[in-house]
């Protein structure tokens, strides 16, 4: 025999079911009064710095329907690249931008809207630089455990070019499920659960 | 946001998370919950080392919190009102898979009320709603990971998958940690419901050891007589490495 380690085992996770929105948004399903405001929804001010961009974002299932249920967290950097999280330690984020949005998908057109900033440029765990990025994740009934991704600049060709994530995914094809293209300031996502334009989504 | 999670004198761990052990998770595809097959990816994740991407996440402060948010029998109630159904406390600690508590992580949670019935319009189940309950609550971890919130006790209700399928009661749980990889979604589910083992959603699950992680035990010695029973429920986020002799770049 040996000691032993003692770790625990993570809890198992379970869908969020077709109700989140009661949990997650409640302004949004109805229940006024119990909190000032869904969190997340804001996520710029008038100060924030940056270049302001649109994300509109949907989720696709098997059939080619866009999910009118789900919810879609972003988690992203400020404009010079600094997460506001005390585990970043390499500076204090811009204190105007909160870096986390969080949107429930439309219940008719299945669409939802980010109002954001670019991000700026992170560092890799080598010191090499990611091209700007998104964290997203996705959550809804049907899903078991939540969908880790991301979604890169369709203007940022150069950064993505030499971006060590994206450079890791084989099939290079699959390289474009991840980058939105911009029209206007308006960056389009499109998240395909499955199929041939399946997304690449992350064990991370 | 703020930083008011960390006390000044300690350092926040920067570490990766442990690899998430995806045989004690539920799979994507899981045929008996219908809703899973088309909502499910086929092809392999793309698994890497954590980045700064991941290791960081959002902070919420406890200027966000209202008085009754975690009371879900009076955040919803009208004046002198309670919501119906049998009162419970439900406690706990937010751990990470080494044992440590988790500090300062938001916890939101959402539930059907004492009849089965949740306030949203999708919902179509026809057990009354109750005017007093809302149905959603959140509070934030203490210093050792502990937390505590007061609700009713749901009811199980029937749900279109299976021609007689029903779920069993249960709290959902959103877990934010300290850095985005920890983000989780879970339920929770009480001691001795018979209906725990035939749910197709719980069944997803393929480790029993893994259900019952998620089912809470009924503490008689932290109910509060005369008012309240409590249920236990500890929840687990992913460890992190010790960055002990570790090399890590400039600027990273």
């Amino acid at each position: 025999m040996v000691q032993a380690l003692c770790r625990l085992k993570e809890s198992a996770s379970q869908t969020a079911g077709p109700y989140v929105h009661i949990g997650l948004t409640p302004n949004f399903a109805g229940i006024a009064g119990v909190y000032d405001r869904d969190l997340g929804t804001a996520m710029v001010n008038d100060n924030t710095r940056g270049e302001r961009i649109r994300v509109n974002i949907r989720v696709i299932d098997g059939a080619g329907s866009p999910l009118n249920d789900a919810l879609v967290e972003i988690w992203q950097a400020d404009a010079a690249g600094i997460y506001n999280s005390p585990s970043d330690l390499r500076g204090s984020a811009d204190p105007n931008f909160t870096g986390w949005g969080r949107l429930p998908t439309d219940m008719t057109t299945g669409e939802c809207m980010f109002e954001t900033i670019k991000p700026g440029r992170v560092p890799f765990f080598d010191g090499r630089k990611m091209a700007p990025h998104l964290t997203v994740w996705i959550i809804a009934r049907g899903i078991n455990i939540g969908l880790h991704t991301r979604m890169y600049f369709s203007d940022e060709e150069t950064a993505n070019a030499e971006d060590p994530v994206l450079m890791r995914i084989e099939q290079r094809e699959r390289v474009s499920t991840l980058v939105a293209p911009r029209d206007g300031d308006i960056y389009k996502f499109d998240i395909h659960l499955q199929g041939i334009n399946e997304t690449v989504f992350f064990d991370i | 946001m703020t930083n008011s999670r960390f006390p000044a004198n300690r350092t926040p761990e920067i570490g990766a998370f442990f690899q998430r052990d995806r045989n004690w998770h539920p799979p994507a595809f899981t045929p008996a919950y219908k809703t899973s097959v088309l909502r499910s990816p086929r092809r392999p994740l793309l698994s890497l080392d954590n980045t700064l991407s991941e290791l960081t996440g959002p902070v919420f402060g406890h200027n966000i919190l209202g008085e009754l948010d975690n009371d879900l029998i009076h955040n919803f109630a009208g004046p002198g009102e309670s919501a119906i159904g049998p009162r419970i406390l439900v406690y706990g600690r937010l751990l990470d898979e080494r044992g440590i508590g988790v500090a300062g992580a938001l916890l939101e949670v959402w539930q059907a009320n004492a009849g089965g019935r949740y306030r949203h319009k999708k919902e179509t189940y026809l057990a009354p709603l109750d005017p007093n309950f809302g149905g959603c609550g959140r509070t934030i971890t203490g210093e050792d990971g502990s937390y505590c919130f007061r609700t009713i006790q749901p009811g199980p209700y029937p749900w279109p998958n299976g021609p007689n399928d029903w779920r069993p009661a249960h709290i959902h749980f959103s877990i934010f940690g300290h850095g985005f990889a920890q983000r989780l979604i879970t339920q929770m589910y009480f001691e001795g419901d018979p209906m725990i083992w035939r749910c197709p959603i719980v069944r997803t699950i393929n480790n029993r050891r893994a259900i019952e992680g998620l089912t809470a035990a009924l503490d008689m010695e932290a109910t509060i007589p005369m008012d309240a029973r409590a249920y236990k429920f500890d929840i687990v986020l992913r460890g992190r490495r010790s960055t002990l002799f570790e090399n890590r770049i400039e600027g990273n």
